[in-house]
């Protein structure tokens, strides 16, 4: 908990900004209105001197930040968050408070007043809800919310045992039911906390009823009422004190001088409990973990060590990657997406992460690998947007100071985990990060999992076929295409928006764009939803095309990178020629622009017995006759096409 | 006193207290620095306590009258501990 330099800096840049310097840097830059600077460096200092004395500087100059007029410079992300509680919090409010800003987020701490909290809950005209809260901590001790059972169990007959149990719980329905009537906001109740000593002694435990036993069954029915509301937790404060010691956590002299339960050096775990609810509710949410390989994932240097130097197994030292490994896996099963991103040659990184026996990460568990000599920013972007997610939803996991350095220099959006020296230490690290945390997980969260699983699979069947033709045929591959509609506008826009690869126009449209060409009689606007023996894709392609005289004109044909080459393309561009011949075109034309990104799209029209009409600077145009076209869907997709005549649709 | 000792306490106060170290000396006491109030003083006591590993009882914390005070309540409970 001290800030005695125990930790030797490990280069020159950072070992140059102590922490006294750091706090004078940041005071100078404020000075100078450098604001987005001044933000970084005073994350760094939190980051390197997380105390209490730390903590009042940091509230002060976030502070002095927020009241900087120039505000486009620091726009970080607002959250207020209430506290009604049964015990003195005020110390930990700069803790939580600076935790939070090197989150990335700008908190605001309402403290409700001393053992207020049931007026405060039940009162609409309350402060609580004038504060307008988005999420409210309720933080009461067990010998407030029970001060029978806490202090004269000994004396209760088992039927008045029960009823006080009872009767606590009633207490917190009712409190938990009018607050859900007065706010929308998040709640996160703590359970309470059983007895370190019950009076009984080693009998409490011989019987459920016993006091320690009667606190878990309150405990248990808060989960039940918790369960029952949209957006209430619970924090299980019994869980919290016993993982760091009661009897290191509770400060007996300072409850009964200033109320303040709680070990001076505990109140940092304290906040950041807290903080594991307001990140994920704050919408702060890592979704992508990259990491490194080499001295990350596992002991050493493939490249120098080689197979069977490099540590990672059931024994010390191997052991600690492994936990490493296991808590990656957890987080995967959260629905975080893993990802390499390493300076290493491929082979000798693949050939571990498919046959080192000790390895429990694959390399079909990462969604995305960037395995080359390029700098890691450049390396995280890519990632980013291969996999559809913006920069603020990666996290990065690297034993490297100097690369982590360098991704927070240039990517600051990025959570970057800082891992301890000792690799034992590194599963913890990446458990204790907040970013990671969940409260709930959706559907979506769980079929992205899928979505990926699935695609990996695909791409395991795909080597096990003598033709291309056998594996699509395998695949039994369902299309369906439709005019877009009201229920489709916002993925349509969204895909012009974000496809960069196979896209032949690059022309981006929101959804107001979209549906004005949408209302046009000579736009039309196809998508197409695929799905297969392995997973569901989604809606992943769209094409936008318009008549004009005797021809028609492909504005625009695009298709997620997760079907490319798959042959959906050609079931779309024959749907395409289809429609416009029916419509009594004798053409279909289309634009290839190239871009920096959408080579791959590159030869789809010659490929598909196009003809270059014409080449200027911008690219090239293509013509297909529609008469003497043999352009067909491939047989071995089934697909359902849905007309365009329909409510409000057009001929 | 130690020189070390009293650097230190004045650097955490300096962060408590919102003003610069080199104002604050040995003397400086709730009558000198504005806002040391009861809640600054429990602020302090715990950032004084997590930096330097010790407990503080409550008669030590009502000795705590200046600057001066609290780095040899420091280094007197840092022997006693040795």
């Amino acid at each position: 908990m001290s800030d005695s330099p125990s930790n030797p800096t490990p280069d020159s840049t950072t070992a140059a900004r102590s922490p006294t310097n750091l706090r004078a840097e940041v005071d100078r830059l404020i000075g100078e209105g450098a604001l987005a600077v001044a933000g970084r460096r005073l994350a760094e200092l939190w980051r390197r001197d997380p105390a209490s004395g730390t903590a009042s500087f940091v509230t002060a100059r976030i502070d002095a930040l927020r009241d900087h007029v120039l505000r486009d410079q620091l726009t970080l992300p607002k959250f207020k968050l209430a506290i009604l509680r049964s015990f003195t919090v005020e110390p930990i409010v700069p803790l939580l408070r600076a935790e939070a800003f090197a989150y990335g987020i700008d908190l605001e701490v309402h403290v409700g007043d001393f053992n207020c909290y049931v007026q405060e809950m039940l009162d609409q005209q309350s402060s609580l809800y004038r504060f307008a809260p988005n999420a409210v901590v309720l933080a009461i001790r067990t010998d407030q919310a029970a001060p029978e059972l806490w202090r004269d169990f000994a004396d209760l007959a088992p039927e008045a045992v029960q009823q006080a149990a009872a009767r606590v719980v009633r207490g917190y329905e009712q409190w938990i039911s009018a607050f859900r009537r007065n706010s929308q906001a998040a709640l996160i109740v703590h359970s309470l906390e059983r007895p370190s000593s019950p009076g009984l002694g080693v009998l409490d435990d011989q019987t459920e009823a016993g006091q320690s036993g009667v606190v878990r069954e309150i405990n248990r029915e808060l989960q039940h009422i918790a369960a029952r509301f949209h957006g209430v937790y619970t924090l299980d404060y019994d869980a919290l004190v016993a993982r760091h010691g009661s009897e290191h956590w509770h400060d007996e002299r300072k409850w009964l001088t200033t109320r303040l339960p709680i070990a001076a050096a505990y109140l940092l775990p304290m906040a950041r409990e807290w903080m594991r609810f307001v990140a994920p509710l704050s919408g702060r949410a890592a979704k992508v973990l990259a990491v490194d390989l080499d001295n990350t994932l596992w002991g050493g240097v493939i490249g120098e060590d080689g197979m069977s130097g490099i540590k990672v197994g059931p024994e010390y030292p191997g052991a600690a990657y492994q936990a490493l490994q296991r808590t990656l896996l957890d987080l995967s099963r959260r629905g975080i997406l893993l990802a390499i991103s390493s300076k290493n040659n491929l082979d000798d990184a693949m050939e571990a992460l498919e046959k080192h026996p000790g390895m429990l990460v694959r390399a079909q568990h990462f969604a995305a690998l960037r395995i080359n000599w390029t700098d890691k920013a450049q390396n995280l972007r890519e990632i980013a947007e291969e996999l559809n997610v913006g920069i603020d939803a990666l996290a990065f996991l690297d034993d490297n100071p100097f690369e982590r350095e360098q991704v927070r220099a240039s990517l600051p959006e990025v959570t970057v985990i800082d891992l301890p020296k000792n690799p034992l230490e590194y599963a913890s690290a990446v458990r204790n990060c907040a970013a990671f945390e969940r409260l709930t997980l959706s559907a979506e969260d769980r079929q992205r999992t899928e979505m990926y699983a699935a695609q990996k699979q695909r791409a395991g069947a795909e080597q096990n076929f003598q033709s291309k033709e056998d594996f699509f045929r395998y695949l039994e591959q369902e299309a369906e295409l439709e005019p877009v509609s009201e229920l489709t506008l916002a993925r349509v826009a969204q895909l012009t928006q974000k496809t960069n690869q196979f896209n032949l126009t690059t022309r981006r449209y929101t959804e107001p764009e979209i549906a004005e060409l949408a209302a046009k009689p000579d736009w039309h606007i196809f998508s197409i939803r695929v799905r297969d023996r392995f997973g569901d894709h989604g809606l992943v392609g769209v094409a936008i095309a318009h008549d004009e005289g005797e021809q028609c004109e492909v504005d625009t044909f695009l298709l997620s990178c997760r079907v490319i080459g798959r042959t959906v393309e050609t079931a779309l561009l024959a749907h395409l020629a289809e429609s416009a011949g029916q419509r009594g075109r004798k053409r279909l034309v289309g634009w290839f622009l190239p871009t920096k990104k959408n080579a791959p799209a590159r030869d789809f029209y010659l490929q598909h017995g196009f003809e270059r009409q014409e080449a200027n600077g911008a690219g090239s145009l293509w013509v297909l006759d529609l008469n003497s076209s043999t352009l067909r869907p491939p047989d071995w997709i089934k697909l359902r096409v849905t007309t365009e005549a329909g409510p409000g649709g057009k001929n | 006193m130690t020189a070390s000792t009293f650097e230190q306490v004045r650097s955490v106060a300096s962060d408590i207290f919102g003003i610069p170290a080199d104002r604050i000396t040995a003397e400086s006491s709730p009558e000198t620095i504005e806002n040391w109030d009861s809640m600054q003083h429990l602020n302090l006591v715990l950032a004084v306590e997590e930096k330097f590993g010790v407990q503080l009882d409550p008669e030590d914390i009502e000795k705590m009258k200046n600057i001066g005070a609290v780095a040899e309540l420091v280094e007197k409970l840092q022997s006693a501990t040795r």
